[in-house]
């Protein structure tokens, strides 16, 4: 038996001839970056130049090496490589550096004490000139916007998850794409491509008209969120319920279960993490909205917890007015830091938002397993 | 607990498409009856008329007779619903619930509509049908899991015994065992055999030896082209039809010598 066995062997096989050694990449990167180094000390150094001169540089020595050594298949191959991981990097690099921006100006705001239990009211510039001056901690919060942000966006969910739903429903297992169906679907396509201050616009005209002039509360901004959350939660259960297979539905019709129970009890839960995961992702999509709120709810300095009465000031607009109306003119650092700190508690926001999707996701998917 | 159905005159349109023509059919109660036929003749389309589940595709209507024990499923003022209660449906793939429990898909007939039910009942209820699907012994200890766990067999055993939980008086299986391998059609076979005590069955089938096994009666189905109706050839005992057949068609598919 043991004569059929294979001896060791130490040189390299046969099969793999012809290969670059495992360290290539690495070696060319090396390289690359030296001579980037180089490159630019001749013309004056800055990172993002060296960064892309060395790209091109690991690129081009890589794919002609490869094509000296390997052949021109092999040298494609790693050309496309480097295009792919390329093009991730810079689709990456804003993210990181916005992500990174953020973190760095918004710790310091996040930090002060009483950022996110105090409001902007009675705060006023002379107390962000002593706070400049002698050091002190810079005073006022977010806790109105960061509650009007929360009232605002959760009556536009109110308003759009049972309307936007109904109208996927009716969609999929009423439309038979009949003609009032396709025209359901073409208006909602055109909704999606509404612009924020249009869908502003119309909510304060709407309610101007059948309020009253000048009726901005936040129930307005909710409804001109809505507007444009509508749209996504349509589609992305229409989605979601187009794929629950038809055999589950005449399942449930061959054991003489109406339609409307078929679809409330069968159809829905099969798909519900993924309606519910859609719902999340459109209110990340409509929470960080500035201008319709702007002209729907105006903004407030103090705390108002009545979404039906009063100015509201959300966490958007708080950025906004901050920075292009400081409150302390001569001194605007208090206000910028405060902005950013509000900043990073919206991303913190959305962020949370988006685990939440991927949670409710899993929670409610339908169960494998034994 | 089983009725028979008389079938006069039927034509079955897909919008203007006559898909199967003039079929006059009697199925008896507490009796297996085959459908057999080609791929394309109309033996599916025919069998999702009798509980009236043809009409969910849209465009699809019939014209003609189904009686079941004299009451006509197509008169006017006739609620397809009450219909499915009456006639119970297993299809082609296994499709358990997703989201249900194995327990709660034995129940999803009586929880789906909603029915009042104690506990007590429930647990009777369940433990009957998965015995009469002989899937008891496999699940009794696992009833709170997923009934997407089971194997293809114990699903489609599982979805027979959803279908006799709302206790309906005739069984339609659309190609029940297509899906499944040998061992898992044998054990949907022994079945259908204990079942037609209870129940009236009809069985689509394209497995020949299955339609000889398992059938009383046994309906020969063919087609004359493309785009042309499906007809009812033959209807006889299943010795008949797979011994001594009437028709020459019916002899020739049966044989193997098809075309």
């Amino acid at each position: 038996m043991t004569s059929t066995l294979t001896p060791v062997r130490s040189k390299r096989s046969a099969l793999t001839k012809g290969q670059l050694p495992k360290y290539a990449p690495y070696a060319v990167l090396a390289a690359a970056l030296i001579i980037g180094a180089a490159i630019l000390a001749l013309v004056g150094f800055n990172p993002f130049g060296w960064g892309v001169v060395s790209a091109i540089l690991f690129a081009v020595g890589l794919v002609s090496w490869s094509a000296a050594v390997e052949g021109s298949r092999k040298a494609k191959d790693k050309l496309a490589t480097c295009l792919v991981v390329g093009s991730f990097l810079v689709a990456l690099l804003p993210l990181v550096s916005v992500i990174w921006t953020v973190l760095v100006n918004g710790i310091p705001g996040l930090l002060d004490p009483g950022f996110l239990t105090t409001s902007m009211n009675g705060v006023t510039g002379a107390f962000d000139n002593k706070a400049v001056e002698s050091g002190g901690p810079v005073m006022g919060g977010i806790y109105h916007a960061l509650l009007g942000t929360v009232q605002i966006t959760l009556l536009a969910t109110v308003i759009s998850v049972p309307v936007g739903l109904l109208t996927a429903i009716y969609l999929v297992e009423y439309g038979h794409d009949g003609r009032l169906a396709k025209a359901i679907t073409f208006f909602v396509d055109v909704m999606t491509g509404i612009p924020s201050i249009v869908a502003g616009l119309f909510a304060a005209a709407f309610f101007f008209a059948v309020v009253g002039p000048g009726t901005k509360t936040g129930a307005v901004a909710a409804v001109a969120l809505s507007v444009l959350m509508i749209p996504v939660v349509v589609r992305s259960s229409e989605e979601m319920l187009k794929i629950v297979p038809n055999e589950l539905r005449e399942a449930a019709y061959a054991l003489g279960v109406r339609k409307w129970r078929t679809i409330l009890k069968v159809v829905i839960p099969t798909a519900i993490s993924g309606i519910a995961s859609g719902v999340t992702l459109a209110i990340a999509r409509v929470i960080g909205e500035t201008a319709p709120i702007l002209v729907t709810a105006g903004f407030a300095t103090s705390i108002n917890s009545n979404v039906f009465g009063g100015w509201m000031a959300s966490l958007p607009t708080f950025i906004y007015t901050q920075i292009l109306n400081p409150t302390s003119p001569s001194n605007p650092d208090p206000s910028s830091q405060r902005a950013w700190g509000a900043a990073l508690v919206l991303i913190i926001l959305v962020m949370v938002l988006n685990l939440a999707a991927r949670l409710i996701a899993r929670i409610f998917a339908p169960k494998t397993g034994r | 607990m089983s009725k028979r159905i008389d079938v006069k005159d039927l034509n079955v349109y897909y919008g203007d498409f006559l898909a199967v023509e003039d079929v006059s059919i009697n199925i008896e109660a507490k009796s297996v009856t085959a459908f057999i036929g080609p791929s394309g003749c109309g033996k599916s389309t025919f069998l999702r008329t009798l509980n009236r589940m043809h009409e969910v595709i849209p465009g699809a209507r019939v014209e003609g007779e189904v009686l079941l024990d004299g009451d006509n499923l197509y008169g006017p003022g006739v609620d397809p619903v009450t219909v499915r209660s009456q006639i119970g449906m297993v299809f082609q793939r296994p499709n358990p619930f997703p989201t249900m429990s194995i327990r709660d898909n034995v129940l999803a007939g009586v929880k789906l509509n909603n029915k009042k039910i104690s506990k007590g009942e429930a647990d009777v209820l369940v433990e009957r049908s998965l015995k009469g699907a002989n899937l008891w012994n496999e699940v009794k200890d696992r009833l709170e899991k997923p009934g997407s766990g089971l194997s293809g067999g114990q699903q489609q055993r599982l979805c027979i015994a959803r279908a006799i939980a709302v206790e309906p008086q005739v069984i339609l299986m659309d190609e029940p065992c297509s899906a499944l391998d040998p061992i898992s059609t044998l054990a949907i076979e022994d079945l259908i055999n204990e079942l037609k005590d209870q129940y009236t069955v009809v069985i689509v089938t394209h497995n020949m030896q299955q339609a000889a096994r398992v059938s009383d009666r046994t309906a020969f189905f063919n087609i004359a082209g493309t785009g042309k109706p499906g007809k009812l050839i033959e209807y006889g005992d299943t010795h008949t039809i797979f011994s001594n057949p009437v028709q020459k068609a019916t002899e020739d598919y049966v044989s193997g010598r098809f075309g």
